[in-house]
């Protein structure tokens, strides 16, 4: 194939591949056929470019083969003529742009089909991944434990109820945006934590994470009025950053205040910062904003040398009204305990429900460490028994094991 | 899209079809059928005579089998529907979160079969 028909089309299949999905999707609200269609005016090209020359531009031109596809595979399966007229306004919005002109980018039309209320939830990642990333079903199915077969199932599953459930392709009006948001903004920080969660370098998850921060970087480009777009945005850039320092070399992992802040990564603690300045520009805070002003105050480290244990004690509490979480709480008493020492603390862990807590290491751990500095020696040792029976982590075991023996 | 609203009502509050409760009862249901009806959005509907009404037919070996009660004991009882003709599941569920059955039961939205 000639160097340019190659090269068009491998930037086409980069950039402009999914918007082209997300232009014929929101108004087909077939997935799976639209993406058919684009996969065969890819054949198409690789087919024609090379004899006729690269199109004026390429994104019309798929365009217009996917349309053409697209109404013929929609004549085959005969069904409703209406998705036929919307395909046909799609083709004369087409038409209708210059030949220059860039495909509006309605991508973040399919983060809110992909985290509607009436898919389940724990869809909305997979199918984040694959619909606006485009990421094959086996790779989706290895950063989720899946076998690839079902991976593949579900996702046509869900693309069918996308399709015969008409769920809207739109972005939602201003009485739910905010609550929508919040579920995609939820499905992209667990593709991070789904990415984060690996050792090995060469495991296949941990480009999950890159994929994560461009998924907030799209929400912050094309929401940007929406705080929490960029308060996730922020918070994403501070954990990134830190990545480096996460885990000592044989793996183990190292707390957020004991990391060594040489490790962390100054260019992206500086797009951090920047992206939680937009959020806060709004006055308006919510979950992901102040996680993100807490990734903030730890980040302050690597410049005083020491950690605001009373802004983290605060930003903990307003993060806690918001969205209140057994995680949360424990690192609110845990930064409470830090800052204002173990009787102000102590409340805080009362006030769990033993239910909720009985088996998170976490709460343990604090726990323990408050005992101790109270100098309830006994009880002390006993939390601290707890936490070790909990933890999976050995840096962890090791710690918790050096605190208790200094107990005995 | 056409949509129908399968109603689930729990069962104290199929109680309050009779007795002291009964007006607020039906003024409740009334007044969600009006306002479906002037948003222009409702194509049909039926209530249900309690589950205890029910008959259940099978065919077993080819002969026919009837049977008190309904198809299957639920906690929440089938007790009506509603067709919807509205734009996207995204309105049909916010005029499910309307119904009256939904403090109590609840309401599933599933999408109509056109015939062309």
């Amino acid at each position: 194939m000639n160097e340019d028909a190659r090269r068009a089309i491998e930037d086409a299949a980069r950039v402009s591949q999914r918007r082209l999905i997300a232009f014929l999707s929101s108004r087909c609200r077939d997935l799976s056929r639209c993406e058919d269609a684009l996969g065969d005016a890819f054949q198409e090209a690789v087919e024609q470019w090379p004899e006729t020359g690269v199109p004026a531009s390429p994104e019309a031109w798929l365009l217009t083969v996917a349309r053409r596809r697209l109404i013929d595979r929609t004549r085959r399966a005969d069904t409703e003529h209406q998705a036929e007229a919307e395909l046909l306004a799609a083709w004369d919005e087409a038409a209708a742009m210059s030949a220059t002109a860039e495909l509006p980018d309605e991508r973040i039309k399919l983060l809110f089909v992909c985290a509607h209320p009436a898919i389940a939830p724990e869809m909305h990642t997979p199918l984040m991944l694959q619909v606006v990333l485009g990421l094959d079903a086996a790779r989706i199915a290895s950063a989720f434990l899946l076998a690839p077969t079902t991976m593949g199932q579900r996702l046509v599953r869900t693309k069918l109820k996308i399709r015969d459930a008409g769920i809207p392709f739109e972005v939602p009006g201003p009485e739910s945006l905010a609550e929508r948001l919040e579920a995609v903004l939820s499905a992209i920080y667990a593709a991070y934590g789904a990415g984060r969660e690996i050792v090995d370098a060469d495991d296949q998850r941990s480009d999950l994470r890159v994929e994560a921060l461009s998924l907030a970087q799209l929400c912050a480009a094309l929401l940007p009025a929406e705080p929490e777009a960029w308060g996730l945005l922020s918070l994403l850039l501070y954990c990134e950053a830190r990545e480096p320092a996460r885990r000592t070399a044989d793996g183990g992992y190292v707390r957020l205040s004991e990391q060594d802040t040489a490790l962390w990564s100054e260019p992206l603690l500086h797009q951090a910062e920047a992206a939680l300045r937009e959020a806060s520009r709004a006055r308006r805070f919510g979950r992901f904003s102040f996680e993100a002003a807490i990734q903030s105050v730890h980040a302050q480290r690597r410049l005083t040398g020491v950690t605001d244990w009373a802004a983290l004690a605060l930003l903990y509490g307003a993060l806690m009204r918001v969205a209140p979480t057994i995680g949360a709480g424990v690192a609110q008493a845990g930064a409470v305990l830090e800052a204002h020492g173990a009787a102000a603390a102590l409340p805080f862990l009362d006030a769990f429900e033993p239910s909720d807590v009985v088996s998170y290491q976490p709460y343990w751990a604090v726990r323990a460490n408050v005992l101790e500095r109270s100098g309830r020696t006994a009880d002390a040792r006993a939390a601290y028994e707890r936490a070790l029976g909990l933890s999976s982590d050995a840096a962890a075991r090791a710690h918790l094991a050096e605190r208790l023996a200094r107990l005995r | 899209m056409k949509y129908m609203l399968v109603i689930y009502e729990a069962p104290s509050d199929v109680a309050r079809r009779e007795g002291e409760a009964a007006k607020a009862y039906w003024e409740g249901w009334k007044a969600y059928g009006a306002a479906l009806r002037e948003a222009g959005v409702l194509v049909g509907g039926a209530a249900l005579q309690p589950i205890a009404t029910a008959t259940t037919l099978r065919l077993k070996d080819g002969k026919r089998q009837v049977q008190d009660g309904p198809y299957a004991e639920t906690k929440d009882e089938f007790a009506g529907f509603y067709t919807l003709e509205v734009e996207s599941v995204d309105q049909a569920l916010e005029w499910a979160a309307k119904c009256p059955a939904l403090a109590k039961g609840a309401v599933e939205v599933r999408p109509v079969i056109v015939m062309s």
